[in-house]
């Protein structure tokens, strides 16, 4: 009995010891710290990033904004004339092959995967052909739009023209908003759907009136995302053949002409062709850093643009 | 309401509530179309793997095989040491996963197990942000930061671009891609092993290390295996920080420049406004991605596979 009760006491005494060392916990603060670092270090290596770029771009953007945005490609970086004009109307024409090709088809495919398909081994497969193109390489989209765009196809195309590039990105993102769109639709409650139904409507008059306005806010994140994706590709482009170092023309944005024509250029590629030109003039460097900030000004602009509309979405239907 | 077809003397009939046909043509239309939409995947998945055969089939049968274990890389001049892309994609792809591994965990780890949800809140739309930026403002930032500021302060190596300063530029890269499908693996781990672990007496750190991370290891081998494919297939960054221009003797030390798989692919498309050059110039270029595009598929069947794994589980 006494002996039970020692054994007690001696269990009482470890149970206070143990509760009371807990807030030394030293292994667990550390690690927890540790983590938080790790994350912290890829935040400032984005803050680094955004204000390497923008001390770089500062005496261009502030010494002639007008004119960088106006200007046309130099051989020279200190040619007052030195702009990305021609790089903005290539990826304008690119943003609207996108938009024309890849949004239709990926929405199209998505209701269809989501209303229609039967569940068996072939929709499986399509999904699952669906997730492996997303994950192939933009390059070798590059080569795909080399070989059936530039060369098979260039009576039709132009060769290596904007309609090529549009092509080519279009068929890049098309996996993006498939995707994006069926998590869209899968969200929609069953009884919207089958109230629907109950009053008499057809499939078609279904997902026209209850799925897509329900899902719009999703599929809408999902094309403005691709979108950003896409005009900020530039390995696709460098194999269909963005020029290199000249441009003859000089297109206007709405240039119908210049969308088969033998020649573009777009934003990301002319990044690269700036970085490339400050090995011999390190001038092009700066211009680069502004060409950047105008590239990261849109691609950010269209992302705030999803989440302000996904939200305005969500509070109507709240 | 012109088209119910219940007649008054009949009455309702099983007839009636058959759609009527002109309603029913539209229906089958529109049902095909967008099956036609869905099948525009499966063309485009056909017409990569013919594009890339084609032409990297008249590659394999006509180039003379000592050409392709040689010096280097130079394929304007008929030598195509594929081992010189190899090694330096992978020593870039191996420095991308040393830099994203540990700081995409981490991450991943602090968000899921540690962060407040107002903390979260605002920790998260940042890493997606990073996620967001194109790949050649990270090219820029390779060659223009980390090359002067990391690699030659800290290791000593040049201040231009090299494939040390590549690879640490991809692993910037792929740190959200790491952070994101690490943490979606961790919330699907059931809040009743964590209970169960802290009611046992776990401390956080021993439930993290010990019961979280385990039963989320599927998901966690998705997350290395997809950043591994996703490093291997960055062209940007490796084109613009690499450290060689159109050709490379073969290399395997990080200091020095190089051309991995997709850069060498690059700078052949880019180094005159057409490629020409030697007889199969044209063509090796569609070997090299060729295969890339093996590599890169399988590794992504793989992740798939895991993914599938943690779904089942729980």
């Amino acid at each position: 009995m006494a002996k039970a009760r020692l054994i007690g006491d001696r269990t009482n005494k470890m149970m206070v010891q143990a509760m009371e060392r807990r807030a030394a916990d030293v292994r667990g603060r550390v690690f927890q710290i540790t983590l938080l670092v790790t994350l912290l270090i890829s935040l400032f290596i984005l803050g680094v990033l955004i204000v390497d770029v923008v001390v770089d771009a500062w005496g261009v953007l502030t010494g002639r904004p007008g004119g960088f945005l106006s200007g046309t490609m130099r051989s020279l970086s200190g040619d007052p004339k030195l702009g990305v004009q021609q790089a903005l109307v290539g990826t304008f024409w690119i943003a609207v092959f996108v938009a024309v090709l890849a949004f239709p088809i990926g929405i199209g495919a998505a209701i269809w995967l989501e209303e229609y398909a039967l569940k068996n081994r072939f929709t499986r497969f399509i999904e699952l052909n669906i997730r492996n193109l997303a994950g192939v390489p933009s390059i070798v989209y590059g080569l795909l739009g080399l070989f059936l765009f530039v060369n098979s196809l260039g009576g039709l195309t132009g060769g290596k023209s904007i309609a090529s590039a549009g092509i080519t990105l279009a068929i890049l993102v098309l996996p993006i908003v498939i995707i994006t769109a069926q998590e869209a639709i899968r969200a929609v409650p069953q009884g919207l759907k089958e109230g629907a139904y109950g009053v008499g409507a057809t499939k078609w008059t279904m997902i026209r009136s209850q799925v897509l306005p329900y899902a719009a806010p999703g599929i809408f994140t999902g094309t403005l995302l691709s979108m950003s994706r896409g005009i900020g590709e530039a390995a696709p482009l460098l194999l269909v053949g963005a020029v290199s170092g000249r441009l003859g023309s000089n297109p206007g944005f709405f240039d119908f002409s210049a969308i088969n024509a033998e020649a573009f250029m777009a934003m990301p590629v002319i990044i690269v062709e700036w970085v490339q030109n400050s090995g011999r003039d390190p001038g092009f460097a700066e211009a680069a850093a502004a060409a950047i900030v105008v590239l990261l000004v849109f691609v950010i602009l269209i992302n705030a643009a999803a989440i302000f509309l996904r939200n305005h979405f969500e509070k109507k239907r709240g | 309401m012109s088209d119910t077809r219940v007649d008054p003397a009949k009455g309702f009939s099983v007839e009636s509530l058959t759609a009527n046909p002109r309603q029913a043509r539209k229906e089958r239309l529109i049902r095909d179309s967008l099956g036609a939409t869905a099948l525009v995947s499966v063309l485009i998945s056909g017409l990569i793997i013919w594009s890339l055969f084609s032409e990297a089939w008249t590659f394999m049968v006509e180039v003379d095989w000592g050409s392709v274990w040689d010096i280097g890389w130079f394929p304007r001049r008929g030598i195509y040491d594929i081992k010189t892309l190899i090694v330096a994609s992978l020593i870039v792809t191996g420095i991308a996963m040393i830099v994203a591994g540990p700081l995409g965990l981490g991450a991943a780890i602090y968000l899921s197990e540690y962060a407040r949800p107002g903390v979260r809140r605002t920790l998260k739309p940042i890493l997606e942000i990073l996620a967001g930026i194109p790949s050649v403002v990270l090219g820029f930032f390779a060659l223009e930061w980390i090359a002067p500021n990391v690699v030659k302060t800290l290791f000593g190596g040049p201040a231009a671009g090299s494939l040390l300063a590549a690879g640490i530029g991809v692993g910037v890269l792929v740190v959200p891609l790491v952070a994101s499908i690490s943490e979606d693996a961790m919330k699907a781990v059931p809040m009743s092993l964590r209970e169960a672990s802290s009611g046992l007496g776990a401390r956080k750190i021993t439930t993290t290390i010990r019961v979280v991370l385990p039963a989320a290891v599927s998901g966690l081998m998705a997350a290395f295996i997809v950043a591994v494919s996703r490093a291997l297939g960055e062209t940007m960054v490796v084109f613009m920080a690499g450290g060689a221009a159109q050709t490379a003797v073969y290399t395997h030390d990080p200091l020095d420049g190089s051309l991995p798989l997709t850069a060498g692919m690059t700078s052949l498309a880019r180094g005159t406004d057409s490629v020409v050059g030697e007889g199969l110039t044209f063509q090796s270029l569609f070997f090299v991605g060729l295969m890339l595009f093996v590599v890169t598929f399988a590794l992504n069947v793989a992740a798939d596979r895991f993914v599938h794994r943690v779904r089942e589980q729980y």
